[in-house]
């Protein structure tokens, strides 16, 4: 429950609550609408270019074959008892006050549909169970609405029946898609991937130059030759990461970071530039067989280079698809040597190193920083890591305190599997909706201001690529600098000491 | 007369209630979940999972972390409701079983809790903004028509005791296909009115979250997607793609 009597007795006065309830307010966010995608961006995908003519009776009959292609969509539909445990737990709710964005309102957008066509009640006493027609405003609805959830399942948790809010938003996105309504930030990226391997648009050369690039300023922050390898056939591992690693920061560091590891750990490992890109957005807009495209590339990566492991860089979302989907999408990986976790997370070899000892750190070389976790929610509530339950959250901590001398938990209901999302995931970490990212992030950034107040926390780290964008963007808006978010690999670069390295002499 | 209505209305309740239910549990056993999506925290085997469910349908686990007074009076109505039911065994059985017997007492007072829960439900529903605005009408009624049930029964109990002898070889005889004479009396035919009401409503209402528990992929699914592949029948029927990257797209 929410720690309201924080703020009475000898308990650290809180700065602001992140589970303060906000006033109702109908219609607050009705406006932030999510630019629609162009016909262009949708039909790569296999989706109608523009809205149809026949959208409606499409549509209808998209619900019922969802529902006979995926339990939890209809068992989700059916079991819901209003009991309301799961309102105040979305952080676009609390963060906007718009009553659609409680997670059970959100789901009656469609629900209402379902039970209107497909129900006894809804057929014959649609005014006593709240069904509705599926008209041009409820289309709308659906569009704005579903583009204001993260797909970040804290409101599964939540619920006594496990109803997950995410397959009902992914569900709509693939209704929306199929009559042609797509947005333009996901199908456009997934255009791209299936152009070019990446969500940049990336080709192989600027891939090679830019790692070439990080690869100099490798050696002169060490004085060694630290590999980035790409297209190496035969090498032991090929490495999936999501391609924000090469160009954005902090996610560079966070591959330099690996880069390092893999270097101390003496493995051979590569990139690949047909499956340069770890997030899978397929995922985002509920689509089977897109995801099933976006995955594919990676088996076929590794069959082509003849690599025996995958490993998985920081990168949330790509984490539930590698963790939970990549087995049943591209699988079987029978090619790949089955002494190791298929895929495995770069954690999960980061953690084997430091418990086996080959790295050399120098906590020390941390200790400017006073550091938190935030747990990425596709990480923390989609995924594992590890041998042991909840390795998905014991892990990144493992290998934080291993590099770090100063480390600070969160508010316990704002972590592990009760974290709050950062406000830009799911196919939201776009400009156009940038208001509602903000908004969004309000209940994590005050979890964090309250640690930095008690503690001193300067700085969070993440693993997720996504994440770590929107907390660039959205930190100064809360008070920090937008560099106050790191990687958990880039910890681990600070802290590492290679063999024979030598650090650059400090000019000033 | 009203006997016979009364008999045919159970019958009819009876099977829809069977039926119904049943077809709704087939539904959801037979479509399949194409994807591994257990949600933390999710065990990683078999047994875990018999654990975790069996900590949701007892003591509501997760409402507990998430909702301390819908958690409260959720279990009382529910806790209380089973007790009232199973004490309830005694009208169908004969000898009536040693620990229907046991039970009478507490089941007698868990009808107290069961109403103090629901009207803690109903109370929430009407002054909590959050809840009064995901409320439809059909919400508010179903919970007026549980506690109908619990208040009418409770007054034949403590207020005007009707003749339960009567209404006991109504229902053995019922269960032996033979029609026997129902006490006319207002609280009897308001009482099982409502009861089959319920029954009848039961499968296509959202009373179905009983069954409907047991097939939600997030709470009942095993956490090993890793260890082993999942694949669903209509996803194993998708077009192959190929294996290795085609020789145009290398770069
Ligand atoms: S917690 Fe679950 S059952 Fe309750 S209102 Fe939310 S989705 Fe419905
Ligand atoms: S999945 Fe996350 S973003 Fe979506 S409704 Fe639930 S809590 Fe909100
Ligand atoms: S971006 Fe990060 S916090 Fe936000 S939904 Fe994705 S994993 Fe969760």
């Amino acid at each position: 429950m929410a720690p309201h009597d924080m703020n009475t007795g000898d308990a650290p006065k809180i700065v602001g609550d992140p589970f303060k309830m906000p006033d109702l307010e109908c219609g607050a966010s009705v406006d932030t609408n999510t630019y629609k995608a162009a016909p262009e961006h949708n039909e790569p995908l296999g989706f109608p270019g523009e809205l149809l003519d026949n959208w409606q009776e499409v549509a209808i009959a998209k619900i019922g074959e969802l529902a006979k292609k995926n339990r939890a969509f209809q068992v989700y539909l059916d079991t819901c008892v209003k009991c309301g445990a799961c309102t105040d737990k979305c952080h676009y709710f609390l963060g906007t006050g718009d009553p659609k964005n409680m997670p059970v309102a959100r789901q009656d957008l469609l629900r209402s549909v379902y039970r209107r066509y497909y129900t006894y009640a809804g057929k014959y006493f649609p005014w006593l169970v709240g069904a509705r027609d599926l008209t041009r405003e409820v289309l709308d609805e659906w569009y704005t609405y579903y583009h204001q959830c993260s797909q970040c399942r804290r409101c599964s948790v939540a619920c006594p029946y496990g109803i997950d809010t995410a397959e009902i938003s992914m569900a709509a996105r693939e209704i929306l898609d199929s009559v042609g309504v797509g947005q333009k930030y996901c199908n456009e990226i997934i255009a791209k991937l299936k152009r070019t391997g990446n969500n940049l648009g990336l080709n192989p050369k600027a891939l090679r130059a830019t790692l070439e690039d990080l690869e100099e300023d490798l050696e002169e922050e060490t004085g060694l030759e630290v590999k980035l390898p790409l297209d190496v056939q035969g090498a032991d591992i090929l490495l999936i990461t999501p391609s924000a690693d090469f160009f954005a920061e902090p996610q560079i560091d966070g591959l330099l970071g690996y880069a390092k590891v893999f270097h101390a750990a003496g493995v051979s490992w590569t990139i690949s530039s047909y499956a340069s890109e770890a997030a899978n957005f397929g995922m985002f807009i509920g689509s089977y067989e897109n995801m099933r495209e976006v995955s594919w590339r990676i088996r076929q990566a590794a069959k082509d280079l003849g690599v025996k492991r995958i490993i998985f860089g920081e990168c949330g979302h790509a984490w539930r698809v590698g963790y939970s989907f990549l087995n049943t999408l591209a699988g079987p990986f029978d090619f790949l040597d089955q002494s190791y976790p298929i895929p495995q997370h770069i954690l999960e070899f980061t953690m084997d190193e430091i418990d086996k000892g080959t790295l050399k750190i120098d906590k020390s070389r941390n200790d400017e920083f006073v550091m938190t976790f935030h747990d990425s929610c596709n990480v923390a509530r989609g995924s594992s890591m590890g041998r042991k339950e909840g390795g998905q959250f014991d892990l990144p901590r493992q290998v934080i305190k291993a590099v770090c001398n100063n480390f600070h938990e969160m508010e316990r209901d704002t972590t592990r599997e009760n974290t709050f999302c950062c406000g830009g995931g799911g196919g939201l970490l776009t400009d156009d909706l940038m208001d509602l990212r903000i908004k969004g992030a309000k209940p994590r950034m005050t979890a964090l201001q309250q640690v930095t107040k008690d503690h001193g926390v300067t700085h969070m780290a993440a693993i997720c690529a996504i994440c770590k964008s929107q907390f660039t963007k959205v930190m100064p808006k809360y008070g920090y600098e937008m560099d106050s978010i790191l990687s958990v690999h880039q910890l681990v670069s600070n802290a590492i000491i290679l063999d024979g390295q030598v650090d650059p002499v400090d000019e000033d | 007369m009203l006997s016979i209505v009364y008999a045919v209305l159970f019958y009819v309740a009876t099977i829809l209630l069977v039926v119904g239910t049943g077809m709704k549990i087939l539904k959801y056993a037979r479509t399949p979940a194409p994807l591994k999506i257990p949600v933390s925290p999710a065990p990683r085997t078999r047994r875990g999972v018999w654990m975790r469910m069996g900590r949701e349908v007892l003591f509501f686990q997760s409402l507990f972390k998430s909702n301390r007074w819908i958690w409260i009076f959720g279990m009382l109505f529910h806790w209380g409701m089973l007790l009232v039911l199973l004490r309830h065994l005694r009208y169908f059985t004969q000898p009536v079983w040693w620990w229907v017997e046991l039970i009478q007492p507490i089941g007698v007072y868990a009808s107290f809790a069961m109403v103090l829960g629901l009207g803690g439900l109903l109370f929430r529903r009407i002054f909590v903004n959050r809840i009064r605005y995901i409320s439809d009408p059909s919400d508010y009624l179903m919970l007026l028509l549980i506690i109908g049930i619990a208040v009418t029964g409770m007054g034949m109990k403590f207020v005007m005791p009707v003749d339960i002898v009567a209404i006991k070889v109504f229902f053995l005889g019922l269960m032996r296909f033979q029609i026997n004479e129902l006490p006319m009396n207002i609280g009897v035919l308001l009482h099982l009115g409502m009861v089959a009401f319920l029954m009848i409503i039961f499968p296509i209402s959202k009373l179905i979250h009983a069954p409907g528990l047991f097939f939600a992929p997030s709470r009942t699914q095993v956490d090993n997607a890793r260890e082993f592949r999942h694949l669903s029948a209509w996803a194993s029927q998708l077009p192959p793609l190929p294996e290795g990257i085609p020789k145009d797209e290398k770069g």
